[in-house]
């Protein structure tokens, strides 16, 4: 069965990785790079959502910060692209860390409007606090060479580096729901009480996934933030929360490629309904209703559906 | 006057009147907020949503139909109340039998389109609306100005509020509704109507919050974004106060309202978090919030 399970998902996954990588011959390598940011941001999101039925509302909070501690890394202190990297990374972790924490001491519907106003919290200090330049934001960021070798200003091998970035929050997302690890996060998504009573932390194993989802938005978020050399208030406001909960539920919930999916359609609608002004929040909002009414599994959900395997 | 700590009476008394006005208004929603959890299990993110077209249901009487103050302030609850019983019967209502989390996503869906549409036709800069010309002028007391329609908005928000409270905790209707919060079956069974109530609580929740909007009308302006960032600041109050209490709600609201207006007052800076600060050492200490019971 698990090799079965493997067998097709490996096809899957080549399918992507093949796409990714022919793509930027035929589609605007920025918007795929766009999208690719937001497939990772979406598929940690959906770590915790998927995986063990924890609602983050708050996800826009730990992108956002990721992304200007690495612009402000990158630009005021000068440090090369994979240490301001890092510096998100680790950014975003420890705010995990501290959030988590707290929310975890609620459940259910109460963890979700925990985490919201918590994130709320951080964008109200990002308004005020002065590195990060108010509504202006860390503009002109420079991407600096990778490892001292790559010259990320070159638009193909920046792509390439983005597509590694995401490839490798990718497999390290796999690798935990597929672990034992990820198993007892499904244990106790299913029943806590029964795998309190097993001798399963439930607290302590939804700690570690919360704070590993957020190490991981913030490698989308600082990654983001070299690739448009910008990072701003539009990354930690709560309306970006509610993105990216869309992006899953759209691509599929608690399924392996259904947020990078997801993310595509959504950053590919956004671009094409731009000129539209607010009708990108009706239109964001219209696909809410419709697929929470009628179509919970989502894209890749049905797809597994009709393919009668997990994706 | 004799400045307290260094600061002038009338800042204070001022901060602590726009404090207890916000009070009013997270006491109000919050209310509505805990109703509709009790009973559908739903946390209702069109909640912000709906106050704000109570503001405008106000606004489009007063402009297309010429009925003031007074008429919206029963007119707007009753129209946005039944909108919302219509998005319960076509579509919370499915729900019912799926996890929370998919009622949240639901309305917050929901409040992204009615906002979008308000945004679209009236652009996000605040339309006007007057002070009802009875409630002009104000008081003064003193050791300070007191605006006649403020003190009527906290005085009247007070009144709703315990009204609410007088209903659900003291009355035979109050009875059903607690008792079908605890076992909906059980009250069926004894021929209640449930579902009817169901309906009828979510719209009697949404007209809370409409009525909110009308009285917010003359004080914020009349605009399609007013609701949106309440609504965060209003799930903060309910976690702090846990939503098992009538009472722990408002008094909550009211609470957090004034320390957030003496914040403004102390340490301005901290103004925009301190609920939420407040929220997390709650959270830390009792999990279950100041009024909740653990489940």
């Amino acid at each position: 069965m698990a090799r079965v399970r493997q067998r097709h998902q490996a096809v899957a996954f080549a399918v992507m990785v093949l796409f990714f990588v022919l793509a930027p011959f035929g589609v605007y390598p920025v918007f795929l790079m766009k999208a690719l940011c937001f497939g990772l941001f979406a598929c940690a999101f959906n770590l915790l959502i998927g995986y063990v039925g924890l609602l983050s509302f708050g996800h826009a909070a730990y992108l956002g910060s990721a992304g200007y501690v690495a612009a402000h890394a990158a630009k005021v202190w000068g440090w090369p692209p994979e240490a301001a990297i890092a510096a998100g990374v680790v950014t975003a972790a420890i705010l995990g860390l501290l959030i988590g924490v707290i929310a975890i001491r609620r459940q259910g519907i109460y963890f979700a409007m925990t985490t919201l106003a918590l994130a709320q919290m951080i964008f109200f200090f990002c308004v005020q606090a002065p590195f990060t330049h108010g509504e202006d934001g860390i503009q002109g960021v420079p991407r600096g060479r990778l490892f001292g070798l790559l010259d990320l200003n070159q638009t193909f091998t920046l792509y390439f580096v983005v597509l590694a970035i995401f490839l490798i929050g990718f497999l390290v997302i796999y690798r935990a729901i597929h672990s034992p690890f990820g198993q007892v996060l499904k244990a106790i998504r299913e029943n806590q009480p029964r795998a309190l009573s097993l001798g399963y932390k439930a607290d302590q194993y939804k700690l570690i996934a919360f704070v590993l989802s957020t190490a991981l938005v913030g490698l989308a978020g600082s990654t983001k933030a070299l690739v448009f050399q910008l990072a701003s208030l539009t990354d930690v406001h709560w309306t970006m929360s509610g993105e990216v909960v869309l992006m899953t539920l759209l691509g599929g919930l608690g399924t392996v490629f259904g947020p990078v999916v997801g993310a595509f359609i959504v950053i590919a609608l956004e671009n094409y309904l731009a000129q539209l002004g607010a009708w990108v929040t009706v239109v964001q909002g219209a696909i809410f209703v419709v697929c929470v009414l009628t179509f919970r599994r989502g894209v890749v959900g049905e797809l597994a559906r009709l393919l009668g395997k997990p994706l | 006057m004799i400045p307290l700590l260094g600061i002038p009476p009338q800042a204070l008394f001022g901060q602590l009147l726009i404090g207890l006005i916000n009070g009013s208004f997270y006491a109000l929603l919050s209310l509505g907020l805990a109703v509709i959890f009790g009973l559908l299990n739903i946390i209702n993110f069109t909640h912000g949503a709906q106050y704000m077209m109570g503001a405008f249901a106000a606004w489009f009487l007063l402009q297309y139909a010429g009925l003031g103050y007074w008429w919206a302030l029963i007119v707007a609850p009753i129209v946005v109340g039944i909108v919302g019983i219509v998005l319960e019967r076509t579509m919370l209502k499915r729900l019912y039998q799926l996890d929370h989390l998919y009622g949240l996503l639901l309305t917050f869906g929901l409040a992204l389109i009615i906002q979008g549409l308000f945004r679209n036709q009236y652009g996000s800069s605040g339309l006007p609306y007057a002070i009802p010309s009875q409630l002009a002028g104000g008081q003064n007391l003193g050791f300070m100005f007191l605006p006649n329609y403020r003190a009527w908005v906290i005085g009247f928000s007070l009144a709703v509020c315990l009204g609410t409270w007088f209903v659900i905790e003291r009355t035979r209707l109050g009875s059903y509704l607690r008792a079908a919060t605890e076992n909906p079956t059980l009250v069926q069974a004894f021929g209640i109507n449930v579902p009817r109530m169901i309906t009828l609580t979510y719209g009697f929740g949404v007209a809370l919050a409409a009525l909110a909007g009308v009285m917010a009308a003359p004080i914020y302006q009349v605009n399609p974004l007013m609701g949106s960032d309440l609504i965060v600041v209003v799930f903060a109050v309910v976690v702090i106060g846990g939503m098992g209490s009538i009472m722990g709600s408002i008094i909550t609201g009211f609470g957090l309202g004034v320390i957030e207006g003496l914040t403004k007052v102390f340490y301005p800076e901290a103004s925009n978090t301190v609920i939420f600060v407040i929220m997390a050492l709650v959270l830390l200490v009792k999990p279950a919030g100041l009024f909740g019971r653990t489940q």
